[in-house]
């Protein structure tokens, strides 16, 4: 059984066509990464993925429970509330500016939701993040607010925030590319610890180097296509297929 | 008259003025942001109803709005004018006019609030009342409290409006005090009163501001 199986997603925004018929099916301990240049509609995708956006077309499945399908015209109908709710509960979603609720302490960040949304004892709750936060580093700084923490501890705290909801699947939307560079290694060394530990991920990233290290799989998007799909080693050492290629030599440097 | 006797004359009349401002407020906080919610609704019958009425508060007098609660059922269904009645008039024409412009406050700090945080309570599973309660509200009073103080100290000043349709507050009285005793004194008396209440207004909302100041935007 797929965590999750997207089927010939289509959207537009207006007359701009920014998926074109997606379709991706995700496995348990996945470390999916998406690549492709800006504007080909990765964070679209991971937007439709996770119910941020309505998909004009196509299926949206996790774990075998639909969140959407087609009708007879093709168009996309989402499940009624309560099913989707329960959805909601698989996935999780760190966002690229990491969106933390400012007037909430690191912890009660973490806390809030697993409480409040998922109804889960608050005893056992407070010990899971006291412990997310220690795996993060960040322990000293549970009572901080995130106006306090670097852009690194921010984002290590919305991985956390994610985390402590237990999700099945978690997606990335460019995890470190609103920190500055010196930071984005604190951030790839959390994600990286994660994999090891098989916690299936989907990735939109323009870290090659992550992507090709990390990853167990990588798609190359373009235009609203998936244009390949495979093993990071023969996408991103030996891409075959030419616009592939032409935009991995932008990263070269990167990839050494 | 010593200024201490005039004072004293015109002291009922503050409490009046308290009275009116509070009375105000209390009503026209939430009301206020049940019109911005009409204001922002999807449906857009409600959402143009509600720009009227905005429009109509905003664009007219409040001494108008006052002449209009209190005479009208009087002119339209000729029923009789009672002191009680002019007391609810003065309350009602202020809150109505009042939750007009905290709409428009309100709305301004809904609508300048990040995407981002809907989006991250959404994923989270926050359901629309969870997340407006304990995402939204709490940053948007720390966005619009200058707004909001600005237009407590603008009530503070336009109690005096209630003297318009025979309201006896405080300022009604210094002006019959004056005019009785050909004196200044109780003008000035009644120009430190609004002075001091508003200081008072503008300490308590400062300390309101520092106490959310722990957090930035
Ligand atoms: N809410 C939106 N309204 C209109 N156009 C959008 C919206 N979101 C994305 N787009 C457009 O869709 C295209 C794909 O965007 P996006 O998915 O963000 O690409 P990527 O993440 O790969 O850079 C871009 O041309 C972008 O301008
Ligand atoms: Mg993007």
């Amino acid at each position: 059984m797929a965590l999750l199986e997207i089927k010939n997603i289509k959207k537009s925004f207006q007359d701009l066509e920014v998926l074109k018929n997606i379709s991706l099916k995700v496995e348990e301990g996945d470390v999916l990464s998406i690549i492709g240049p800006s504007g080909s509609g990765k964070s679209t995708l991971l937007r439709c993925a996770t119910m941020l956006e309505t998909m004009d077309g196509g299926e949206l499945i996790y774990l075998d429970e639909k969140a959407a399908w087609n009708n007879e015209k093709g168009q996309s109908v989402y499940a009624k509330k309560s099913d989707l709710r329960r959805i909601q509960g698989y996935f999780g979603l760190v966002f690229q500016n990491f969106n933390l609720f400012p007037h909430y302490t690191v912890l009660k960040n973490l806390e809030d939701a697993p409480i409040h949304v998922q109804k889960r004892d608050k005893k056992e709750v407070r010990s899971e993040c006291m412990e997310l936060l220690r795996r993060m580093g960040l322990e000293e700084k549970a009572n901080a607010y995130p106006c306090e923490l670097s852009g690194g501890q921010q984002q290590r705290v919305s991985i956390a925030r994610a985390l402590a909801m237990k999700p099945k699947i978690l997606f990335f939307d460019e995890p470190t590319s609103a920190l500055d560079p010196e930071l984005t290694g604190e951030i790839l060394k959390v994600m990286k610890e994660l994999a090891q530990e098989h916690m299936t991920m989907v990735i939109v990233t323009h870290e090659m180097s992550f992507a090709r290290d990390v990853s167990s799989r990588v798609i190359f998007m373009e235009n609203g296509y998936i244009v390949e799909d495979g093993d990071p080693n023969e996408i991103m050492v030996n891409p075959k297929n030419e616009r592939t290629r032409e935009f991995l030599s932008h990263f070269n440097d990167n990839l050494g | 008259m010593s200024a201490f006797k005039m004072f004293d004359l015109m002291s009922s009349g503050m409490l009046e003025s308290i009275k009116i401002f509070f009375l105000t407020l209390i009503f026209t906080l939430p009301l206020g942001m049940i019109v911005a919610f009409g204001r922002m609704a999807k449906c857009s019958l409600i959402r143009n109803i509600t720009k009227l009425y905005i429009a109509i508060m905003r664009g007219t007098p409040l001494m108008l709005q006052l002449f209009v609660v209190y005479y009208g059922p009087y002119y339209l269904f000729k029923i009789p004018l009672t002191t009680e009645y002019r007391f609810y008039a003065v309350i009602i024409g202020f809150v109505i006019n009042y939750a007009a412009y905290f709409a428009e406050i309100y709305r301004s700090g809904i609508e300048s609030m990040p995407k981002g945080q809907y989006e991250a309570a959404k994923v989270l599973g926050y359901n629309k009342i969870q997340t407006f309660f304990k995402i939204i509200l709490p940053q948007v009073i720390k966005r619009i409290l200058p707004s909001v103080t600005n237009e407590i100290i603008t009530l503070v000043k336009d109690t005096s409006l209630a003297f318009a349709i025979g309201y006896v507050e405080m300022f009604s009285l210094a002006k019959s005090v004056s005019a009785a005793q050909t004196s200044m004194v109780p003008f000035v008396i009644s120009g430190v009163f609004y002075f001091v209440f508003n200081l008072l207004v503008a300490f308590v909302m400062g300390r309101v501001e520092k106490k959310m100041s722990y957090y930035k935007i």
